[in-house]
C-alpha cells in the first residue's frame, strides 16, 4: 500500500503560463510522489489552466496579493493537509526541480528546519547584474553580522521548510511582498536551524521578474532595510509566541478525496 | 510677543467650531466612525483653545522657539493632521493584513468546494 506523500511543493505563480509546464513536469518526474500546489496570484494569462492540466492543485487569489502572500497561502494549505515538509520553488523555471531531493534531505532527516537552495554553492560567480550583485553582498553581510553565521544566498526562493517552520511562516508576521533576508533573520532569531544546499539556477528566459525596473529595486532595498532593522529591534518573544514543538496540524485529507486522487501513483516520499 | 489679532482669532475660532460641527454631523449621519473621529475632534478643540487662550499660545510659542504666535497655531494644526495620517496608515496596514487573510481563505475554501463537488459527482456515478 502506498503512503500519502509527506511533502508538498508550493509554486507561487503570476503570469507564468509559458514556463510553468516545464517546472511541473520536472517536479512530477521526480522518483517519489509529491503533492504540488500552484498559487495563482492574480494571473491574467492561462497560469491556472496550465497548472490544472499538468496535475497540480491550484489555489486562486481573487486579486494580486504579492509573492510572500502567495507562499503563505501554500503554507496554510500545507497546514490543513498536515504535510511534514514544504518545498517552495519559483514558477519561472530558474530552479531545477531535480535539486529537490537534496534540498529536502536535511529537513526530512530532522537535521534542519529550513534548507535553502544556494546558486552560489554551485557557481560562486553566478552571472547577475551589478545592482543585484551589490544587493546580495549587502544582505549576506547583514545576515552574517546579525546571525553570526554565513548564508551565501539569503534571497533564494528555493527552500524546504519543516512543518514547524512553515507553520511559523503561516502567521501574520510573514511579509506579503518580499520574504527574503528579513525573514531569514526572523527564523534564525526564532531558533530554527537553517542549512544551505547547492542548487543550480538558470537565467530567466521568459516573463518579467518581480524585481524588474529601477523603482521596484529601490523599493525592495528600502523595504528590506526597514524590515531588517525592525526585526533586529523586535523582542524575541514576539517570534516565540507559538512554540515550535506545539505546531497544530490538521489531519491529512481523507483517502478518496480529489486531493488524494490527484496524487501521482509513484513511490513514497523520502523518509 | 504679540498674540493673535482679533481677525485671526475670529477666523481660527470659526474654523475650529466649523470642524467640530462637521465631524459631529458626519458621526450623526454614520459617515464617520467614532473611533476615527477623536483625533479630528482633538484637532478642532486644540485650535479653538489656542485661539482663545492667548497666554497658552504664547507659552507654547516660547516652548518651540517661535517669536510669533500665528505660526504656532498653524504648527500644531499640521502636527495633529500628521498624527491623523499616521493613525490611518496604521489602520490601513491592519486592513491590508485582514484583506490578505480573507483572500487566502477564499482561495482555500474555493479549492475545498471544488474537491467536494468532484467527490460528490464521482460518488453519484
Amino acid at each position: 500500500m502506498k503512503r500519502a506523500p509527506r511533502g508538498l511543493v508550493v509554486v507561487p505563480a503570476r503570469d507564468e503560463a509559458q514556463t510553468l509546464p516545464g517546472v511541473l513536469a520536472g517536479i512530477f518526474a521526480l522518483p517519489f510522489a509529491l503533492d504540488v500546489v500552484v498559487i495563482d496570484d492574480g494571473a491574467t494569462d492561462q497560469t491556472a489552466e496550465v497548472a490544472r492540466r499538468a496535475g497540480a492543485v491550484v489555489l486562486t487569489h481573487p486579486f494580486w496579493l504579492g509573492y510572500g502572500a502567495a507562499l503563505q497561502t501554500g503554507f496554510k494549505y500545507a497546514l490543513s493537509g498536515g504535510y511534514a515538509w514544504v518545498v517552495t520553488i519559483d514558477a519561472d523555471g530558474q530552479h531545477d526541480p531535480a535539486d529537490i531531493p537534496a534540498l529536502v534531505a536535511p529537513v526530512a532527516q530532522s537535521a534542519a528546519d529550513i534548507s535553502v537552495g544556494s546558486r552560489f554553492l554551485v557557481d560562486p560567480a553566478f552571472p547577475m547584474g551589478f545592482a543585484k550583485r551589490c544587493g546580495i553582498w549587502f544582505f549576506r553581510g547583514v545576515f552574517r553580522a546579525l546571525a553570526r553565521r554565513t548564508i551565501t544566498d539569503p534571497t533564494s526562493g528555493f527552500k524546504c521548510l519543516s512543518r514547524a517552520a512553515y507553520a511559523f511562516c503561516a502567521r501574520d508576521l510573514f511579509p506579503h511582498d518580499y520574504p527574503d533576508t528579513d525573514m531569514m533573520i526572523t527564523l534564525q532569531k526564532a531558533h530554527f536551524r537553517i542549512v544551505e544546499r547547492p542548487a543550480a539556477m538558470s537565467p530567466r528566459r521568459m516573463g518579467r521578474s518581480m524585481h524588474a525596473g529601477a523603482a521596484a529595486q529601490i523599493y525592495y532595498a528600502f523595504k528590506a532595510c526597514v524590515s531588517i532593522l525592525a526585526t533586529v529591534f523586535r523582542e524575541s518573544h514576539a517570534y516565540l509566541g507559538e512554540p515550535k514543538g506545539r505546531t497544530p496540524a490538521a489531519p491529512p485529507a481523507p483517502a478518496g478525496s480529489c486531493e488524494a486522487a490527484r496524487r501521482s501513483p509513484r513511490e513514497t516520499a523520502p523518509a | 510677543m504679540n498674540g493673535l489679532t482679533f481677525r485671526q482669532k475670529t477666523v481660527a475660532v470659526f474654523l475650529a467650531i466649523g470642524l467640530v460641527i462637521l465631524i459631529f454631523e458626519l458621526i450623526r449621519r454614520r459617515r464617520l466612525r467614532e473611533e476615527y473621529s477623536w483625533l479630528w475632534m482633538l484637532t478642532g478643540l486644540a485650535v479653538l483653545v489656542l485661539a482663545v487662550w492667548d497666554d497658552l499660545l504664547a507659552a507654547l510659542s516660547g516652548l518651540i522657539g517661535s517669536t510669533n504666535p500665528p505660526p504656532t497655531l498653524f504648527f500644531f494644526g499640521v502636527l495633529f493632521v500628521v498624527l491623523i495620517c499616521l493613525q490611518y496608515a496604521v489602520r490601513i496596514s491592519d486592513l491590508a493584513v485582514q484583506v490578505k487573510n480573507l483572500a487566502q481563505k477564499t482561495a482555500l475554501l474555493e479549492e475545498e468546494i471544488r474537491c467536494q463537488r468532484e467527490d460528490r459527482s464521482k460518488a453519484s456515478l
